[in-house]
């Protein structure tokens, strides 16, 4: 049904784009704290470009890239750093997602929370970028014996 | 029956424009929501946002302060409402473990690959 046909100029073209996308997207994901943008938009951005991969050159190469295994493991991690993130705060004394008891040494409680922002921003791109590639990869796999 | 519906949706349709001319003008200084006080005397929350963000969490944008520390409640249930979109994908979607590796065993395309 869906046959994959090997074409040059699509896979040259995909693979020049597709770091530039991936550095854009940690670009995202990294400068969301002085520009538009976050972990939403960033992890979505890193899964165009894992898709574009997988569209290119097909789902038995970009296994190479990224395996289908790892797409709900590394979402389930993404949302675990997420609450890692509060339930530490919680155990250091502070309420649950109060990133001002994050136990790091010589910082303030605005650079804490600063940091405890990016941590979030990182849990939730990695979890984004992961399930995207997940749900492409589960509505694949009943088409691989056509 | 047909005409009925039109009729209901088009009904609803115009309904829903009148109440939104009820609505405030955006940016009007003078709206509820963009008051220092709300109508019961209480301070505020989105000034509250605007001079307190940068102070609380040596972050210029607001709109990521707001969502990952003020409202990081609503951004967790976000992400697992995202998580919970993948695990239900890969339980439906999945063929199922048992049933794929017996085809392989024994090395036949039975007629249900054809589906």
């Amino acid at each position: 049904m869906l046959k994959y046909k090997y074409n040059p100029i699509i896979l040259m073209v995909s693979r020049v784009v597709s770091p530039f996308i991936m550095l854009f997207a940690l670009y995202v994901i990294f400068h969301g704290h002085y520009s538009p943008g976050g972990g939403f938009q960033g992890g979505t951005l890193l899964a165009a470009s894992l898709l574009l991969i997988r569209l290119a050159a097909g789902s038995e190469i970009a296994q190479l890239q990224f395996r289908s295994v790892l797409g709900t493991p590394l979402g389930s991690l993404g949302v675990l750093i997420y609450f890692g993130a509060g339930f530490t705060a919680l155990l250091f004394g502070g309420q649950f997602l109060n990133y001002g008891f994050l136990p790091v040494a010589g910082l303030t409680a605005a650079e804490l929370r600063s940091l405890g922002i990016l941590m979030v921003e990182i849990g939730v791109g990695l979890a984004v970028m992961a399930i995207l590639v997940a749900i492409y990869d589960d509505l694949l796999e009943g088409y691989q014996d056509d | 029956m047909k005409a009925v519906n039109h009729l209901l949706l088009i009904f609803f349709g115009a309904l829903l424009i009148y109440a939104s001319l009820g609505l405030p003008n955006r940016g009007d200084s003078e709206a509820v929501m963009h008051r220092e006080k709300s109508p019961a005397g209480s301070p505020g929350a989105s000034s509250y946002y605007i001079r307190n963000a940068y102070k609380d969490a040596q972050t210029p944008n607001m709109v990521t302060v707001i969502l990952a520390d003020y409202r990081g409640y609503d951004t967790l249930g976000e992400e697992t409402v995202i998580l919970t979109a993948g695990l239900i994908c890969y339980l439906i979607l999945r063929r199922n473990g048992t049933s794929s590796r017996r085809r392989e065993e024994t090395g036949e395309e039975g007629a249900d690959a054809q589906i």
